[in-house]
């Protein structure tokens, strides 16, 4: 019989993985920024935030002025700057790493700059000019409120349809505690929605709905992400001790005590980064042991390898080269039957000799599937891989009133990609209403943001600017 | 197995300024880290060379504010500048006189050196360099400089910027003093070459510079009060410390280039953090060095590292002595009318070095000549010059973050030297256009 973990293990596992910046701190960080030219972490930051602009705010001691920068960019800046992987995004692309030090740490001093502006309780933008459009935004995660606060901006009427009890999608329920907590996505929503949006919750759209919301808004914006974790279509799956990594995560973040088996030996099954915050995770809440179960190699995992090395600093093991045949058990789970793999001149070959690995709890994470019937009550056409089909400039779907964004649309990413996807949308959107319309003075900014500023060149004079 | 060590050449650090001799250039300038024995003591404990004592005055003694100092940092870096308020010594002169008799009691080889500031008359000076000598001083230096408070009771810096003052009582001091007199120059002066050529003319053994520099320290922007202040409050003070080291090597070889006081004793001050600080003061004529604001920041301890420092550097170069380096420099120092209008550099960039920031193509195209390129049909950012567009002018590797990576490479022009003064006498006539000109 499993038992609850003590308390303190729950708390201290909870903590922040990565602290906030001392003022101190940020301030000699800052002054390490050289404040590039045409910066390549600006490139690599989906959205696009001026980010010598944002450091140098900083090193001014300018700390709210910096939130600006970063929030005109990217409405989720507060949320990004705890739960963006850096190492593969801004921080990746860093000159730095082409000198003699580590990067400078880009999401510590965005965090820094956002929680000023979050202590200030008082956002850098207000609402635009009442148009008289009506906008419905579908899904409450990154992509559709990041959506619905660019569309605010430019002055349309939002309302946001959302099935669960609380907004944030995977931001709220998803997103390893350790990196934020649901309370700072909440939060982050919170005064973002001040901006005049209003928010249903505990409402699924379905076929009804979706005609409704056709009729009643002038455009439709769906951000619903993907759906539920897919099963592993194995023996055993329904043995009680089973669970999808993404209801495991949901209730660690809820910090429901009631999980069952939290001091259980689990296996984990999967390989992307989900699968890795499920191992770690459940360290984290007390798993006696935990084997985290691939089917192919190491370099195949999609997971980051940071993400994988801290699971293993976390005492998770990585078991490579095994594919799952059978959940083991007669009243709950009791272990899973394993064949080893290997790969044959690019497939994937399975042994006949399988092993057991004995635990109480198994936890699946193998993705998430395409949410296809959605789009469908919307008349936009889906890609063959069950994403949706959208125009890459404006992310209008095959319906003209119709714009879709985030992990629907492209198949899964980050939280900085649905707000970037978001952002786009609402521009899109707007250009519809107002065809050819050029931004105002208040959204001249973020709207430069969406491709990236282009800086005029500046051309030497001497005919050969190219090298010899 | 053959004894291979070659014996390491002796290295003599001691100075002389003006007759003042102490066992290394390094001194202690006028200001809070000397204002008492003990504190001086402790200093030639760690080696210090000398220390020239918080300057003293008349009874009764002066009363300072609290709230003394205030500072500049800059990027991440603490005190790039420096600023106070403080008068003179606020010990009563007996005192101050009893442990200079204590200290060179102790330390007899170190030098001691009494700063003074007396109102302007001759009884008043001669009585107080008395005094010092019968303490045991090895020299005196007469605070001309001290920019703020005495300046408005009509002593320090009101001397120092007027050249008839600083000789007059140069004269009285020198008609008491036996030992030798330092006159200590004030930077806030429109050419520092007059009140120099004043103490020379009052016979004086040498000069010290620079003191502070007039100057307020900024105001906080939230409060909207100076940002030191005393209750809200706040006069000007003297502005010290690294940012000021330009400006005091610009004084220092305006005389020591000064053909009516080329050759006199200089000690130099102003903006010394370390070793290679000091030793460009002494390339520029400098025979000893003093500091404040490092020490004040640091504590005593900097100067092992000065003297290792300085050691080090002279054994590098074949050195054994100051005098074999002293002034070396200050012969490239001239009017702009004699540089070579014919020498062209230009700037080359190492692209193995380089980390492609295209904070020099910013730079250049944004303020100044227009030619470093980013090749656009080449992936990676890194810029190159433009060579034929290149007007030598520096920016670029200044601003570049990576050491060594832009360097300004001379170009053999083929033309004969040319300076502005044989152009202008030719009639304009005779210049190889060197750089392209728009
Ligand atoms: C376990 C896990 C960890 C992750 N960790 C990170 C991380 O550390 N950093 C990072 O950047 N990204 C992370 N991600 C990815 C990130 O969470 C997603 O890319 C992002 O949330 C996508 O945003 P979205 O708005 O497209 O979709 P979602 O966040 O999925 O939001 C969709 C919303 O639509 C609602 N919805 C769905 N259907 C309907 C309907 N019919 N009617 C009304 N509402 C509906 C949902 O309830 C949900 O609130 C993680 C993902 C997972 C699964
Ligand atoms: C707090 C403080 C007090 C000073 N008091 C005196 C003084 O009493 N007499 C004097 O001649 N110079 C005084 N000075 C000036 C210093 O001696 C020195 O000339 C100046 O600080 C420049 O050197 P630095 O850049 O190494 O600090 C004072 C400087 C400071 C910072
Ligand atoms: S949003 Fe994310 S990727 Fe963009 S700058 Fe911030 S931390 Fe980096
Ligand atoms: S690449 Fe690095 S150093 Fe350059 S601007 Fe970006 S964060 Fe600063
Ligand atoms: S400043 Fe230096 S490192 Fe940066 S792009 Fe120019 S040459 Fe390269």
């Amino acid at each position: 019989m499993a038992r609850r973990p003590p308390n303190s293990v729950w708390r201290d596992n909870f903590a922040e993985l990565k602290k906030p910046l001392a003022r101190e701190e940020a301030r000699v960080e800052a002054s390490r920024c050289l404040y590039c030219y045409d910066a390549p972490c600006v490139k690599a930051c989906p959205t696009h935030i001026d980010i010598p602009r944002f450091i140098r705010q900083i090193a001014a001691a300018d700390p709210l002025g910096s939130g600006a920068t970063i929030l005109e960019a990217n409405a989720l800046g507060h949320s990004c700057a705890r739960v963006c992987p850096v190492e593969v995004l801004c921080e990746g692309d860093c000159v730095y790493h082409d000198w003699h030090d580590k990067p400078i740490h880009i999401a510590r001093l965005q965090r820094y700059a956002t929680d000023a502006v979050h202590a200030s309780d008082e956002l850098p933008f207000e609402p635009g000019a009442d148009t008289g459009k009506r906008v419905a935004v579908v899904g409450a995660g990154p992509a559709g409120a990041a959506c619905a606060v660019y569309l605010r901006r430019l002055g349309h009427a939002v309302t946001i349809f959302e099935k669960r009890k609380l907004p944030g999608g995977l931001n709220t329920s998803g997103v390893a505690e350790y990196k934020m907590n649901a309370k700072t996505s909440l939060e982050e929503l919170r005064m973002l929605f001040r901006l005049g949006c209003s928010v249903k919750t505990g409402t699924t759209v379905d076929g009804a709905l979706a005609a409704k919301l056709m009729r009643d808004f002038d455009a439709v914006f769906l951000g619903v992400g993907l759906a539920r974790a897919r099963g592993l279509g194995i023996p055993g799956e329904g043995l009680p001790g089973v669970m999808d990594s993404l209801s495991f995560i949901e209730r660690v973040k809820a910090h429901d005590r009631s999980l069952p088996g939290s001091s259980a030996a689990t296996v984990v099954i999967g390989g992307g980064n989900t699968a890795v915050d499920a191992a770690t995770q459940s360290r984290r809440t007390g798993a006696s042991t935990v084997v985290l179960a691939y089917r192919r190699a190491a370099e195949d995992m999609s997971a980051y390898d940071f993400e994988v090395a801290l699971a293993r600093t976390d005492g998770a093991e990585v078991l490579l080269n095994a594919a799952p045949k059978r959940i083991l058990g007669r009243k709950k789970v009791e272990g899973v039957e394993f064949a080893r793999t290997k790969t044959v001149k690019g497939k994937l070959v399975e042994e006949k000799k399988t092993f057991i690995v004995p635990c109480d709890r198994v936890i699946t994470a193998i993705g998430q599937s395409k949410n296809r019937a959605l789009p469908e009550f919307f008349g936009a056409a889906l890609n063959d891989d069950g994403t949706i089909k959208v125009d890459a400039k404006t992310l209008r779907t095959s319906h003209a009133k119709v714009f879709a964004g985030g992990d629907m649309v492209n198949g899964g990413k980050e939280v900085v990609n649905a707000s970037a996807d978001g952002k786009r949308a609402a521009w899109g959107i707007h250009q519809t209403f107002i065809p050819g319309a050029d931004p105002d003075e208040d959204s001249a900014y973020w709207v430069s943001t969406i491709d990236g500023r282009v800086v005029a060149p500046i051309v030497p004079r001497a005919e050969d600017v190219h090298e010899k | 197995m053959k004894n291979n060590h070659k014996p390491r050449a002796k290295i003599d650090l001691s100075a002389n300024t003006g007759g003042i001799k102490s066992p290394n250039p390094f001194w202690l300038a006028s200001a809070p880290p000397t204002n008492s024995g003990a504190q001086i003591m402790r200093a030639f404990e760690y080696g210090w060379g000398g220390a020239v004592w918080k300057t003293l005055g008349q009874d009764p003694p002066v009363v300072n504010v609290t709230s003394r100092y205030g500072a500049m940092d800059f990027g991440g870096q603490k005190i790039a500048g420096f600023n106070n308020i403080e008068l003179i010594t606020d010990r009563p002169l007996a005192v101050n006189l009893k442990e200079i008799y204590e200290v060179k009691k102790r330390f007899p080889k170190n030098a001691v050196i009494a700063s003074l500031m007396v109102p302007c008359e001759r009884q008043a000076w001669h009585d107080i360099t008395k005094k010092v000598i019968d303490a045991g001083s090895d020299g005196i230096e007469l605070n001309f400089g001290c920019p703020h408070g005495m300046s408005e009771r009509g002593m320090g810096a009101a001397v120092g910027q007027v050249p008839e003052y600083v000789k007059m009582v140069t004269e009285f001091v020198k008609e008491a003093s036996s030992i030798p007199v330092l006159v200590k120059l004030t930077p806030n002066v429109a050419d520092v070459r007059f009140p120099a050529r004043a103490a020379k003319a009052g016979g004086a053994d040498g000069v010290s510079l620079i003191n502070t520099i007039n100057s307020i320290m900024g105001v906080d922007v939230e409060t909207m009060v100076p940002k030191f202040s005393v209750g809200g409050k706040i006069s000007h003070g003297g502005y010290c410390g690294p940012a000021v080291k330009p400006i005091a090597l610009n004084m220092i070889s305006q005389i020591a280039t000064d053909p009516e006081t080329r050759g006199l004793p200089i000690s130099g001050i102003g903006g010394i953090s370390n070793w290679s600080d000091a030793v460009e003061f002494m390339l520029l004529g400098s025979s000893s060095v003093q500091l404040c604001t490092a020490v004040m920041h640091h504590g005593f301890r900097i100067v092992e590292d000065l003297n290792a420092g300085l050691s080090g550097w002279m054994r590098r170069k074949g050195f054994t002595k100051l005098d074999d380096f002293i002034g070396k420099t200050a012969p490239n120092i001239v009017d702009w009318k004699h540089l070579n209008l014919h020498h062209k550099t230009v700037a080359s960039i190492d692209k193995n070095k380089c980390i492609g920031c295209d904070v020099c193509y910013v730079a250049c195209n944004d303020t100044t000549h227009q030619c470093i390129a980013i090749d656009t049909k080449k992936k990676n950012r890194k810029p190159h010059v433009v060579q034929d567009d290149c007007v030598g002018c520096n920016l670029c590797s200044l601003v570049c973050p990576v050491d060594g990576c832009i360097t300004m490479t001379p170009v053999e022009t083929g033309l004969k030297p040319l300076t502005w003064e044989e152009l202008t006498k030719n009639g304009m006539k005779g210049y190889g256009e060197v750089y392209r000109r728009h």
